[in-house]
């Protein structure tokens, strides 16, 4: 039976925040009433022209300098021809031949192992309008997203596994989130993904025929419609049959990849230089001053946490899974708070406190200050864990200083051993029979006494120190 | 005599003088065209009820400080966008585009100097074509004879000024649109440099080629016109950030010294001798004026007109895609599905030219072609601008005739789109280099018909255009010649 490799090639389109659209002054923005973030140039009015906004051009910069491109000095815009009522002007502006970033690569990890996947190409353009067919026989077209700038980037074929593409799709977002040029939500399409999949025998050089996946809604349904195709192909091969150049969707209900169309040759788009735009010219210094904006991205955080902050490598790559949670951490520890106690927490009850609420981590009206505060106060012994828990709880509600919640929920710990002795020597003398228990061996009245302490101080006793004084006070017996 | 036989000096003198009101002006302008346009047909759409509404306002805030061209009846090419008036571009397809939603940046500007838009003027669809007999709308004719066309694209532009029926007006030139109406039709029209003028609301016909520019009667109204309308525009990355000169102020100065250079491929046959003569004797005046000539060569004209239709018709199958019945415009009647809804809206809208254009433009950027027309015809542009600038080195100015012949008679060429073609070429080479040019009357040809001299400048010297021609146009008398119609002015 013959041993098949997979080739995997992934197209990925990014929108980028920017406060208005790549050619038009409009708003960008997700969620707006239908139609409401246009203008003439938007509708592709006759007589209008685009304006470059040159802050998409700094974002598409940034994010391809992150992806380790190579910056491109002279660049320009190409038209590209094909009717869709989502796409106003009949042509969509992108670029062609001179893409802003070439050459560049990421690193992935799959079971311990890593991997550098090229990227072979990030070029600027627009999104299109968006399109709903209702069951009529008409459709309806909302021109929001029309203009809103895109980064298409492209990968090298050089992923092999389905599960490479997914960590590939996982690295390549955290990258962008980190450069704080996309939100890359795929459920809001900020982060669009295509995938071109083909089999060869080993030791093949050429390619086999590909297939191109679309409608893949989340990276496990990349992942899934990847296996699903790798195994389609397999059984085609293995049959006496033959892959077709085709165009499949995977169906979420059925975890099935679908015909869409069989291409027959390539689509001719006719693309020319756009003269409405004059070229780009992109010197050192421009991309100088964009480099310096880079902030620091996740695997140089990562590296540095285990390197420098003595964090488990699984710390570290749990806290800088997204750049907020990381700048969370950075500032709690900033603000003087234990590095290993403040991963334990945000590790621990934050991201449960997260996941039930289902919110992010900038959403958290617990400021990374507070967390250091309250971390602080356990150290010292100003309120014992349990009690940490009670002022998280408001923390993460209302927010607030630390200090006050202790106060003001009178949840200081007595750790005065004076007081203390004097509560359990009663207590003591109360409850003869548990001495008498314990030094026959009973360890239950120790816990006992210790409840009974708890009770009588409303939970305020330091534990440590009860259980010491209880031991201490029993041998004077 | 008409009141548009004044210039703007005149005029505005008369205005401040209380000799005459914005009313008269505007009341001029409709009932000439009430006299006249039966037959010249120059005008697609009137703006005559807001123009009198806003003639009478400008009569009441007339002040001291008012711009040359206040309260001056002007008309518009029907490409150039107009905020809640129609703008067809001759077209079926924009026949319902009654409200374009903006102004063109020219428009704006116009509002600043407070002109009076009388209406949209007539032209070939989309810009395409010679002699506006590709309107959807009508055959302008041209006022000297109306069995004779205008020319075009911009021959309502054209007409309509030789025709007294408003002051000035604006047209567009893609590969010789203002300059051969204004040719054919005797009166002064100006392709600026590219990037002088803001494209922002032409209806792009080639956007690498078009310009907006000024139909006058005489060269001083035409400098005038053009510095009202030109800037550098946020809104047009194509717009110059270059200095403005004081055009009027580049008038006053003569010719003496003046280096012309008269490149032999405009003078060759295919030239019409009456034209050639014509050209001649206005060479002949400028050497009387102190001025000298000399013949040069600009080896690539020949290929001009082929590298024009190539580039231009690429551009405009990209460019008018936009007309697709979904947002504005003609939607076909049919229950078709989505790609027929565009074929057919398409094929219905459009008229023969353009959907010619269309094809050739489409065939031109296909896949396999790409090469050797698209790109091919952006070197010969290369060339073409080379030739010029070898020859700018030496010379000011380079003049020649605007077009081989005089106008033709109605129908004579329409079924022969190669002749149209080949007779820009004398206009095309200018576009292709991105340099200012003008056309002016220099004589009229044994039928009565103009003649026109077309001046071309260095990129953005459209000062020595204008005093080279000024200095012509005060030696000889032709800009004072009107045509007989409507039974005289």
């Amino acid at each position: 039976m013959t041993n098949f490799e997979t080739v995997i090639g992934l197209e990925v389109h990014v929108e980028l925040k920017t406060a208005s659209k790549i050619f038009s002054p409009a708003p960008n923005a997700f969620g707006s009433e239908p139609n409401s973030n246009v203008n003439p140039i938007d509708l592709g009015y006759p007589g209008v022209l685009p304006v470059l906004n040159e802050e998409a051009v700094n974002y598409a910069m940034k994010a391809a300098m992150a992806l380790n491109c190579e910056i491109a000095t002279d660049t320009k815009f190409d038209r590209k021809n094909y009717f869709y009522p989502d796409n106003p002007k009949a042509y969509q502006i992108s670029q062609f031949d001179q893409p802003i970033g070439e050459h560049g690569w990421i690193e992935i990890e799959v079971n311990g192992e890593k991997k550098r996947i090229g990227i072979t190409r990030l070029h600027l353009e627009e999104d299109a309008g968006k399109l709903t067919h209702g069951d009529d026989g008409y459709s309806l077209v909302d021109y929001n997203r029309q203009g809103t700038p895109l980064v298409e980037i492209v990968s090298e074929p050089d992923i092999r596994t389905p599960e490479e593409a997914y960590a590939y799709l996982e690295k390549l977002k955290n990258i962008i989130q980190y450069t704080g040029v996309s939100d890359c939500k795929m459920e809001e399409g900020s982060l669009r993904c295509d995938a071109n999949i083909s089999i060869r025998p080993v030791g093949q050089a050429e390619f086999g025929t590909k297939t191109e996946l679309k409608n893949l809604n989340s990276f496990s349904f990349v992942q899934k419609g990847l296996e699903f195709e790798e195994k389609r192909q397999r059984e085609v091969l293995l049959a006496g049959g033959e892959i077709l150049q085709e165009t499949r969707r995977y169906d979420e209900q059925t975890k099935e990849t679908i015909l869409m169309r069989v291409k027959e040759g390539s689509d001719d788009y006719r693309y020319f230089p756009e003269p409405d735009l004059v070229p780009l010219y992109i010197d050192d210094a421009w991309k100088e001053r964009i480099r310096a904006e880079i902030p620091e991205l996740p695997d140089a955080r990562r590296k540095r946490y285990v390197e420098e902050l003595d964090l488990p490598v699984y710390d570290a790559a749990v806290l800088t899974s997204t750049k907020e949670m990381s700048d969370f951490f950075e500032a709690a520890v900033a603000a003087g708070a234990d590095v290993k106690q403040a991963s334990n927490w945000l590790m621990g009850e934050v991201s449960a406190f997260l996941n039930k609420e289902q919110i992010e981590v900038q959403d958290l009206k617990m400021t990374p200050e507070a967390l250091a505060k309250m971390i602080q106060l356990i150290a010292d012994g100003t309120i014992s864990s349990k009690m940490a828990k009670k002022v998280f709880a408001e923390l993460v509600k209302n927010g607030g200083d630390p200090d006050k919640i202790v106060k003001e929920k009178g949840l200081v710990q007595i750790s005065d051993e004076g007081q203390l002795r004097e509560i359990i020597s009663k207590i003591l003398d109360d409850n003869e029979q548990s001495i008498i228990d314990y030094k026959n061996g009973k360890d239950k009245a120790l816990g006992f006494l210790v409840g009974q302490t708890m009770k009588a101080t409303k939970g305020q006793a330091n534990p440590p120190m009860v259980n010491k004084i209880i031991l201490e006070e029993i041998d004077k017996r | 005599m008409s009141l548009f036989d004044f210039t703007l000096k005149e005029l505005q003198e008369k205005l401040h003088n209380k000799e005459i009101t914005v009313s008269d002006l505007v009341e001029a302008s409709y009932d000439r065209i009430k006299e006249v346009d039966g037959e010249v047909k120059a005008f697609i759409t009137l703006n005559e009820e807001a123009a009198k509404q806003q003639a009478k306002e400008l009569d009441e805030k007339l002040g001291a400080e008012a711009s040359i061209l206040y309260g001056m009846p002007i008309g518009i090419k029907d490409n150039i966008v107009t905020k809640g008036l129609r703008t067809t571009c001759a077209s079926q397809i924009l026949d319902n585009l009654t409200d374009p939603l903006y102004d063109a940046t020219v428009i704006q500007k116009l509002e600043n100097e407070q002109t009076v838009t009388i209406g949209k003027l007539n032209m070939d669809e989309f810009a395409m074509g010679s002699s506006t007999e590709n309107s959807s709308y009508a055959d302008t004719r041209n006022p000297w004879n109306t069995d004779y066309v205008p020319g075009g694209s911009s021959g309502g532009s054209a007409a309509a000024v030789a025709a007294g029926e408003v002051f000035f007006s604006l047209g567009s030139d893609t590969g010789g649109s203002i300059r051969q109406p204004a040719a054919f039709c005797g009166v002064v029209g100006l392709k600026p440099t590219y990037g002088l003028v803001s494209r922002f609301g032409l209806v792009a016909f080639a956007s690498s080629l078009d310009q907006i520019g000024p139909i006058t009667r005489t060269v001083e109204d035409n400098a005038h016109l053009l510095q009202a309308i030109v800037g550098h525009d946020q809104m047009d990355s194509t717009s110059a950030n270059v200095e403005i000169p004081n055009y009027s102020e580049a008038l006053q100065q003569d010719v003496k010294g003046l280096r012309i250079a008269v490149p032999k491929e405009y003078l060759s046959e295919g030239v019409d001798p009456e034209v050639k003569e014509a050209v001649l004797a206005a060479l002949k005046k400028y050497e009387e004026l102190g001025a000298t000539w000399e013949e040069v060569s600009l080896p690539h004209s020949k290929y001009a007109v082929a590298a024009y239709y190539l580039l231009a018709s690429s551009e405009a199958s990209a460019n008018l895609a936009r007309f697709d019945g979904i947002r504005y415009g003609k939607r076909t009647e049919k229950r078709v599905d989505m790609i027929d809804m565009f074929k057919e809206s398409r094929a219905e809208g459009f008229g023969y030219e353009v959907k010619r254009r269309i094809m050739l433009g489409t065939f031109a950027l296909s896949s396999g072609y790409y090469d050797a027309y698209y790109k091919k015809a952006q070197k010969v542009r290369t060339l073409i601008k080379e030739d010029f600038e070898k020859i700018f080195a030496d010379y000011d100015v380079v003049i020649g005739p605007t077009t081989p012949t005089p106008a033709y008679k109605v129908g004579e060429k329409i079924d022969d789109p190669l002749t149209m073609y080949t007779d820009d070429v004398l206009t095309t080479p200018v576009n292709l280099a991105g340099l200012p040019g003008i056309s002016i009357p220099c004589g009229f040809s044994s039928a009565g018909l103009p003649i026109g001299l077309q001046i071309i400048g260095k990129h953005f010297d459209e000062a020595m255009i204008y005093r080279t021609a000024y200095a012509f146009e005060q030696a000889t008398d032709f800009h004072t010649k009107r045509p007989n119609l409507g039974g005289g002015q």
